[in-house]
């Protein structure tokens, strides 16, 4: 393994991470958000199995199970509200929730 | 048969109570009997109990109704406190007391708020025993508010008038001071002992700090001075008499006045455990008010006014036997002062009912004839009070003045001087309302009052014309009838002639020659003997100050007969204006309050309003201005969100990175 190669692979997941969090950002669409949350997450789990690998350390990969769980868990519950909102305004986006707030 | 103690109170409360939501159904008579009634049943209860006390231990009983205040480890009950103080106190109280109901019947005869009358005397006499009786300060204090809020209500009475109005806010206002002084001392009683309850305090008051003794019983003494009209509180006593004569009999001179007087002998324990200058204070205050009211006095025209001021005098004495260390004989004078004044104060109101509502002693005269009973009885109360051998009042104000002459020799010529006062202008009163030309009746009536009106015009520089219009019209209201004084009715004569009889016998309560003759002082042994300062006199000793006394009084009485009767000297050479016009004390207070005082409150009401409310509503201010411009963080935009909370993790990874070294 060529020393170098650990490093592309922190350097794609940190891409990926800011890919996700600028979509996060930007869009209005709660879809396009959830997925962007999901790329975020992945991004981050690349990285632990990443420093698993580095530091020989099988917790790195233990904690992406967790991840992934946790992930789905709020996919579940992301989508329920998605669903929700569209089925009463079919064409809302994520700034049109703000009327929800205090 | 002591158990029946709760009955004492609860009685007059019942009255009270069945007045105030009966009173204007069952009218008059019925309702003055009513109420005359429950007092009267509440003096039987006393004797019942005075009778059941003599089998107690040391003659003292205690019986606790229910817990008032619980609070913690303290509380405050609803208890009663049965000792022979008290139990002297509740026997003048409700004996006099009922007598003057009786007496009201008679007065408040035709009175349209007839009924109220009863009402509110009945609250009085409840809240007066409840002073007495209760066991703990807070009780005493709850009677001690009670009586001042009756003591409003009948002051002001017939609030139609608005001087009658005044005169009671006058006095709520100036018993205002004296309860803070109360409140403070209870609360530094509850802060040094951790209790309330004079049977457990006053055993501890010996081991208690001199300062600490000193500070509650000089509040004590502020709360007293503003109750009992002592200087420089004594100017609400006087307005006092625009109420009812029987009001002025019960409260402002018998009863309610007297509270300062027993709340000092009730805490003497504190008394003797305090610094030593504290009883010179309560001697001097009570000898100078003594002597200062008396002054005024001699120049008052108004038959109450006089025996008002005479009230404050006797007050004084009563302080001074206290800071002489004659509580004994404090108490002493207190009774026989409660029979003799209400005496002379009920004759006063039998006076001006028999005149029709008049007041002015220079329209009265040679009324002996047509009121004999009210003459007689009110003479035996004129000789009781200036102290001529053997009524009432010459004993006790000569076991007074024994305890300020071993107290010191100024005390004592001081006393002298306003006994000698006393019998004198107590004698003018009575030659000018009872002996000498008869002032009233349809000649003298027009000649009076136009001498009158002169005088007062001449007097106060006011435009004579305008001072006869008024004099005239006066005189056209009588012409066609004149005033014919008559005696009253048997209601009001009877209590005239029961106290009259007190007041002549009270004396051998306590007659000094021998010790089995003591009987007060026996009595009162187990509360006060411990502080009571012991006289020991020789039977010279006795005999001389006997002697003293009762040249003075009968001196005093000389001097009058002289000025009022013989009119060897004007009258007006002796009632200087400054006396008439009780040492301005009034109007400099007015000045001062209408003026500086009033310049100095409105700039701390000012402080009030700009700097203490200003501070609040300006923190106020600051959190709302504060809210407005952080809740535009609040947007509701999902991405705003993210992108704070990415910010912020930014911003704390920066932070752990520089500033937090790993080595």
């Amino acid at each position: 393994m060529s020393p170098n190669l650990p490093l592309a692979y922190l350097a794609l997941s940190a891409i990926l991470f800011a890919i996700g969090g600028v979509g996060l950002l930007v869009r209005r669409n709660p879809l396009v958000m959830i997925m962007c949350v999901e790329l975020m997450l992945n991004a981050v789990n690349l990285t632990f199995v990443t420093f698993g690998r580095m530091l020989d350390d099988i917790a790195g990969q233990v904690i992406v199970f967790f991840v992934m769980v946790v992930a789905a868990a709020e996919v579940v519950i992301g989508l329920a509200l998605i669903v929700a909102m569209a089925r009463r305004r079919p064409e809302a986006n994520a700034d049109d929730l703000r009327l929800l707030r205090g | 048969m002591v158990g029946l103690l709760w009955l004492i109170p609860a009685l007059p409360l019942a009255g009270f109570l069945m007045l105030l939501l009966f009173g204007k159904r069952i009218g008059e008579p019925v309702a003055g009997w009513l109420g005359t009634a429950a007092v009267a049943g509440s003096f039987v209860t006393a004797l019942v109990v005075f009778a059941g006390l003599w089998n107690e231990p040391e003659h003292t009983y205690s019986l606790k109704l229910f817990e008032w205040m619980p609070a913690g480890r303290f509380s405050v009950d609803i208890g009663f406190l049965l000792d022979p103080l008290s139990m002297a106190m509740i026997l003048f109280i409700t004996g006099i007391a009922a007598l003057i109901h009786l007496y009201s019947i008679g007065y408040m005869h035709g009175d349209s708020r007839f009924p109220r009358f009863f009402t509110y005397l009945n609250l009085f006499v409840f809240s007066m025993l409840m002073l007495v009786m209760g066991d703990n300060l807070v009780l005493t204090f709850l009677g001690w508010e009670g009586v001042g809020a009756c003591s409003y209500f009948l002051i002001s009475f017939w609030f139609e008038k608005d001087a009658n109005a005044s005169a009671g806010k006058k006095a709520f206002i100036t018993n205002r001071v004296g309860d803070w002084g109360f409140m403070v001392g209870t609360f530094a009683t509850f802060f040094a002992f951790g209790t309330v309850k004079y049977v457990e305090f006053l055993p501890q008051a010996s081991g208690l700090a001199q300062t600490t003794a000193t500070f509650i019983v000089l509040m004590l003494f502020i709360g007293a001075i503003g109750k009992s009209a002592q200087i420089p509180l004594f100017i609400w006593l006087p307005d006092a008499m625009a109420g009812p004569t029987p009001v002025s009999a019960l409260i402002h001179a018998a009863t309610m006045v007297t509270a300062g007087v027993y709340l000092l002998v009730r805490v003497n324990p504190l008394i003797a455990a305090s610094a030593s200058w504290l009883p010179w204070v309560i001697a001097g205050i009570g000898v100078a008010t003594a002597f200062l009211a008396a002054t005024i006095a001699i120049a008052q025209t108004d038959i109450k006014k006089v025996l008002a001021y005479s009230t404050v005098s006797q007050l004084g004495f009563m302080f001074l036997a206290v800071g002489a260390g004659g509580y004994s004989a404090a108490i002493f004078h207190m009774i026989t002062h409660a029979f003799f004044k209400a005496c002379m104060f009920l004759g006063s109101g039998s006076v001006i009912h028999g005149m029709h509502e008049e007041q002015d002693m220079r329209r009265m005269g040679a009324l002996r004839k047509v009121m004999p009973i009210t003459a007689i009885t009110f003479i035996i109360g004129w000789l009781a009070i200036a102290g001529v051998p053997p009524f009432s009042g010459f004993w006790s104000k000569d076991d007074i003045l024994a305890y300020a002459l071993h107290k010191s020799i100024v005390l004592y010529v001081i006393g002298l001087i306003t006994a000698l006062l006393t019998a004198f202008y107590m004698s003018r009163q009575v030659f000018m309302v009872f002996f000498g030309r008869a002032n009233w009746g349809p000649s003298q009536e027009a000649e009076l009052a136009n001498k009158l009106a002169h005088e007062t015009a001449h007097a106060d520089g006011d435009d004579p014309a305008d001072a006869e219009v008024h004099a005239d019209a006066h005189g056209d209201a009588h012409d066609g009838h004149g005033v014919v004084p008559h005696e009253s009715p048997r209601t009001m004569t009877i209590p005239l002639i029961v106290l009259a009889f007190f007041a002549a016998t009270a004396g051998v309560l306590n007659l000094p020659f021998t010790e089995h003759l003591e009987f007060l002082n026996r009595w009162l042994e187990p509360v006060v003997g411990a502080a009571q300062t012991q006289l020991h006199l020789s039977g010279a000793q006795l005999t001389i100050e006997l002697l003293i006394s009762t040249v003075v009084a009968l001196s005093g009485i000389a001097i009058a007969y002289a000025v009022y009767l013989k009119h060897k000297v004007d009258a007006r050479r002796i009632e200087l204006p400054l006396f008439a016009n009780g040492w301005y004390i009034d109007s400099a207070i007015s000045n001062f309050m209408g003026g500086l005082g009033r310049r100095a409150f409105e700039m701390i009401a000012h402080f009030d309003r700009v700097v203490i409310d200003g501070a609040v509503n300006g923190v106020a201010r600051a959190t709302r201005g504060g809210a407005m411009r952080l809740r535009s963080v609040q947007s509701g935009y999902v991405r705003w969100y993210a992108l704070m909370i990415g910010v912020g993790t930014v911003a704390i990874v920066a932070f752990v990175l520089t500033q937090v070294s790993f080595s």
